[in-house]
């Protein structure tokens, strides 16, 4: 497949705190040095963009030497915390920005769905709006009447359609600009988070549009979301930026998971051993046959430690097993019967007996425990209380179901039998 | 190494050359440029009791208050010309140009939702403002064919030039000055808003410097004397004497004037367009 789009060396710097007098000597040094042919003094002094940290310059570097490739029929998503360059990266790619340094070359017109609904004007009907919209964002009128239909059809807003726009709901608007959209047909879509918005039914049918788009039509998408699960349906490919530094680059599996374990490393919760609380956890722990890595094939076994600090409670013991950011199963321990001998207080140990094996893919994992009551009250609640990972290793060369690039969340494997 | 790789459709760079027009690129967009000049002018209306009747009140009831202050009170000779409709000549020109310079210099600033999402070519704004001016621009030059008309029928002077043929490139003149200062202003102020408050009451002062209310004869003859150039030096005089000349037959033509005026006027919308193109590129960081 042909490259489409190629960006080198991009970076972008911008000015923190406000504009105003203060601001305009420094405009005067900058328009001096270029009149004598040098270059701007203030491209040298830029500061990683980290957002929680207080830092020495007024200037930051919001993206930092940006490279990468995308290839024709690719859909390619971008991770990223907040702050980390994402929107600034799509900015430049849709042109509303220019880049500080370096450039991106395309050999596709690029639209972009920043946030839907722009330029949308409330007194205007549905259908003068699509028009407006559609022209805005790139489309000619003879191409939008072509596709009229489709689009009134595709929003599902046929019975407004003839109402000003002020008069619909947050969710029709959204509908009917992702409808238009939706059939632009641009060489290079770029989308930003717009799956945040709309119920169940048009999400789905937006991720569907979004898969035909790359999929039937060869045009390529650059899609950033917060969504992992979307993220992991549509993307073949992902990159990950980190105070405006591309960080990784590589399938959407392996990016989500260097996204989530960053994430991690900065929120680490500690068990605390709080005897106030009726009941709480004070270790929990993963036993499995061999030392390290888990296999795939291993047993799994938790053991958890609790504290009773008071007779007759009605507490249970959560735990909650997560895959880059998605809770695969919840299951619980209730405390007051049998695992609470004769209600006497103290220290007790719950160990699991049946985790399946061949169930977790290769990849990531973490648990949290949560202590409560359940559907009514959470007292002590530790997320991320363990850490593993699950591999795959060569010799079980049967199935590629618990390969980490294989969609899904879970392996499951179901025997077929042949039917005569 | 790769031959057919380097055919790239366009590039998104830093650098930027001093006038880049890609006057394709806005041809491409041409849709849109009509359809920003429908909305402009089917929304303007909306939920207005009077509808587009405030187009004529307003040139009216100023044309009335200016007879009143400055012909009656001020004893302005407007010659042969009734001062009603002489106030109302200039005034109908005036405010295609005030129209346009106002609808164009907030052009980054009101538009920066939608400029920070998509792309197309900015001009396109200021240019769609200009355009939709036009038609209220015809209705008030409808009313004042009624009352020249009136007028006419009444036997007060009034005479058509044979300059009427120059109508269409007058309009394109005060067109090109509205949109060619708009856009610089429109520029200027996407980081330090100064200007902003500066075009408020500049525009208001300005009129009284471009000869509306009054002849440049009586200008040259009451005005102090380094006053003077400044009235007729000033482009929009030459504009708005000019245009009453062609309509009313009153005031003064020269051709050396009309050239002047439309070198003027190419200029300031040339060095606009250059300033504007320059200043989309990344505006949308500091406005």
């Amino acid at each position: 497949m042909s490259v489409i789009l190629r960006a080198e060396n991009i970076s972008k710097q911008y000015r923190l705190g406000l504009v105003g007098t203060g601001t305009i000597s420094h405009d005067l040094n900058r328009w001096w040095h270029k009149v004598r042919g040098k270059d701007d003094p203030f491209l040298k002094i830029g500061e990683v963009n980290d957002r929680s940290t207080k830092g020495e310059s007024d200037y930051v570097w919001a993206l930092k030497d940006i490279n990468f490739e995308v290839k024709r029929g690719e859909v390619l998503g971008v991770i990223g915390k907040n702050g980390a360059g994402k929107s600034t990266l799509l900015k430049i790619l849709s042109r509303v920005t220019s880049p500080t340094t370096g450039e991106i070359k395309t050999k596709g017109r690029i639209a972009s769905l920043l946030e839907v609904g722009t330029g949308f004007h409330p007194e205007m009907t549905g259908r003068e709006n699509i028009y407006l919209n559609g022209a805005i964002l790139g489309m000619t009128k003879a191409e939008i009447r072509s596709k009229i239909d489709e689009i009134i059809d595709f929003s599902g807003c046929e019975r407004y359609i003839d109402t000003p726009v002020k008069r619909y709901s947050s969710g029709m608007t959204v509908r009917l600009a992702f409808a238009v959209a939706a059939h632009l047909e641009p060489d290079i879509l770029v989308v930003d988070e717009v799956l945040a918005v709309g119920d169940a039914e048009f999400q789905k049918k937006a991720i569907g549009k979004m898969q035909d788009i790359s999929k039937g039509d060869g045009r390529t998408v650059l899609f950033v979301s917060h969504n992992m699960g979307s993220l992991q349906r549509i993307c073949t490919r992902a990159l990950l930026l980190e105070n405006g530094e591309l960080v990784y680059e590589g399938s959407v599996e392996n990016t989500i998971e260097k996204y989530i374990k960053h994430g991690e490393r900065n929120s680490k919760t500690l068990i605390n051993n709080d005897l106030n609380l009726p009941l709480c956890v004070t270790g929990a722990e993963l036993i499995s046959d061999s030392k390290g890595v888990i296999d795939v094939e291993d047993d799994i076994k938790f053991k958890i430690t609790y504290k009773v600090n008071k007779a007759d409670c009605e507490n249970s013991i959560a735990i909650r097993l997560v895959r880059n950011g998605t809770i695969l199963f919840t299951d619980f321990v209730k405390i007051n019967d049998e695992y609470c001998l004769d209600k006497q207080l103290g220290s007790f140990q719950v160990i699991s007996k049946n985790f399946p094996k061949r169930l977790l893919k290769s990849g990531s994992y973490s648990v949290d425990i949560h202590v409560g009551i359940i559907k009514k009250q959470v007292i002590q609640r530790v997320d991320g209380v363990l850490d593993f990972d699950v591999e795959l290793s060569s010799k079980h060369g049967y199935n590629s179901s618990f390969s980490k690039d294989r969609p899904g969340v879970i392996g499951v494997n179901i025997d077929w039998d042949l039917m005569l | 190494m790769k031959t057919t790789e380097d055919n790239w459709l366009y590039t998104i760079s830093s650098k930027h050359k001093l006038i880049d027009l890609n006057l394709k690129e806005i041809w491409r967009y041409k849709d849109l440029l009509f359809l920003f000049v429908k909305r402009d002018i089917v929304t303007v209306y909306k939920q207005t009791i009077l509808g587009p009747l405030w187009f004529l009140i307003q040139p009216l009831f100023t044309s009335v208050i200016f007879t009143l202050v400055f012909n009656n009170l001020g004893q302005i000779q407007t010659g042969d010309i009734p001062p009603f409709l002489f106030n109302l000549a200039g005034i109908t020109a005036w405010n295609y140009f005030k129209e346009c310079l106002t609808g164009t210099s907030g052009t980054f600033t009101k538009n920066q939702n939608i400029f920070g999402k998509v792309y197309f070519p900015r001009v396109i704004m200021p240019m769609s403002v200009t355009i939709s001016n036009l038609l209220k621009f015809g209705i008030q030059i409808g009313i004042f064919t009624g009352f020249y008309l009136f007028y006419y029928f009444q036997g007060s002077g009034v005479n058509i030039n044979i300059n009427i043929v120059l109508f269409p490139i007058y309009v394109l003149l005060m067109a090109l000055l509205g949109l060619g200062f708009g856009m610089i202003i429109s520029s200027m102020t996407t980081k330090y808003r100064d200007l902003t408050i500066l075009v408020g009451f500049g525009v208001q002062l300005l009129m009284y410097l471009s000869a509306v209310p009054y002849p440049v004869s009586e200008a040259k003859l009451k005005f102090p004397e380094w006053v003077v150039p400044i009235v007729v030096y000033n482009p929009l005089t030459q504009i708005i004497e000019g245009f009453r000349f062609m309509l009313l037959d009153s005031g003064t033509f020269s051709w050396t004037s009309f050239g002047y005026t439309t070198l003027i006027s190419v200029v300031i919308f040339l060095l606009g367009l250059i300033i504007f193109n320059r200043t989309e590129k990344s505006f949308i960081d500091t406005v």
